[in-house]
């Protein structure tokens, strides 16, 4: 529906396009992180493109990939009904390095979105007025969405009360094993370790 | 002096009713279990159902509802605790006065349910030491009852063992036969 949307963003930014398609209806295009910001002013103040509204921004971690990391932005324009999804791709195998420009200043929206992003993944946006963690509290080491993050490693900020102290076992009640829930999650952890 | 020790609440021919301190304040406790209402998540929902009128837990002296920590008996802990707000639920299990009790509602509360990962505390018992679990997700408002029964014979007992309400079939499973295969007999 969009898809001269893509075509301009083509036109615009040639190669740094890296590449587009249109599954399901989805138009997509995954721009070089040298111009995400220049790309996201464009199609937020370009009068054809005129995406006036950030509906999501989100981080995916792909562990098998180099660059590791998807920033992935969803733009509705309400006056032109159409809509993009924009990626970029950052950080290395280690997680490390992923830098992003912020685009707090195009969508203001985009604020709490960038600092979860940061705080689930790890992501840095370049220029943020305010990168701290949203969900988790400051304590906290670590990313919990990487896939590298052990599935049942917590972090109490509540010492646990012993079982001596307690009298009772404190383990999951019956009919909860210690597998339940997560037990797709109990694997080796994947991608790259360290040393 | 013997027929001093006995324990007679029925008032008897002679007018009086004796017993010891203890038990006359511990059938006053269990009748007047005001609470303090920590409640997080879904299962607040069904908190209120027991609370409104067709299950109505203040027939049994739990009714009051107390948004100081410091004028209340019972902790009900209502949902999932994150551990974000465990510090939280710790220093409000502190602030309450002796004697306190609590209750974990629900299966989050109780052991953490399925959420078993970095979010979650997998149990308030983990932090806070707990009277009575109500498993369920979310329980019906008949097993809070049951629950809340339970920590009242605990009341009376002076037993301050954790105890987990027991699962109880389903009366009316018998009296309807929607979607059952009629039996042999009929």
């Amino acid at each position: 529906m969009s898809e001269r949307v893509l075509q301009a963003l083509k036109d615009k930014f040639g190669d740094k396009v890296v590449a587009t398609h249109s599954d399901f209806g989805d138009d997509t295009a995954v721009v070089d992180p040298s111009v995400w910001r220049a790309a996201c002013e464009f199609l937020a103040s370009d009068a054809k493109m005129a995406f006036d509204m950030c509906t999501d921004l989100c981080g995916v971690d792909y562990p098998d990939r180099t660059p590791r990391f998807e920033v992935v932005l969803h733009l509705y324009s309400i006056s032109k009904r159409h809509r993009v999804r924009l990626k970029t791709r950052v950080g290395d195998e280690y997680g490390d390095d992923a830098v992003v420009d912020s685009v707090v200043d195009v969508w203001k929206g985009a604020d709490w979105l960038e600092r979860e992003t940061y705080d689930m993944l790890g992501i840095v946006f370049r220029g943020h007025p305010d990168l701290r963690r949203i969900l988790m509290y400051p304590e906290f080491e670590g990313h919990p969405l990487r896939k590298d993050y052990p599935a049942d490693k917590t972090q109490p900020l509540v010492a646990y009360r012993e079982e001596a102290e307690a009298g009772v076992p404190l383990g999951k009640l019956a009919p909860f094993g210690p597998d339940e829930g997560m037990s797709f999650g109990r694997r080796p952890p994947v991608g790259p370790t360290e040393n | 002096m013997g027929e001093l020790n006995q324990v007679t609440l029925e008032g008897s021919g002679t007018g009086f009713a004796t017993t010891k301190l203890s038990e006359l304040l511990a059938w006053a406790r269990k009748y007047s279990l005001f609470k303090y209402p920590f409640v997080t998540a879904c299962c607040g929902m069904e908190f209120m159902a027991l609370s409104s009128p067709r299950f109505d837990h203040s027939r049994f002296g739990a009714e009051a509802p107390r948004f100081s920590p410091r004028q209340s008996d019972l902790l009900w802990v209502v949902g999932t605790i994150s551990q974000r707000q465990a510090p939280v639920l710790r220093r409000v299990y502190e602030q309450m006065m002796e004697p306190k009790w609590v209750l974990a509602f629900g299966t989050c509360a109780s052991c953490g349910g399925f959420y078993d990962n970095y979010t979650t505390v997998a149990g308030i018992d983990k932090i806070i030491p707990t009277d009575v679990y109500v498993p369920g997700c979310p329980p019906r408002p008949e097993a809070v009852i049951d629950g809340l029964l339970l920590l009242q014979d605990k009341i009376t007992s002076g037993d301050r063992r954790p105890a987990i309400v027991k699962p109880r079939e389903d009366p009316i499973r018998d009296l309807v036969s929607i979607g059952k295969k009629p039996s042999a007999e009929t």
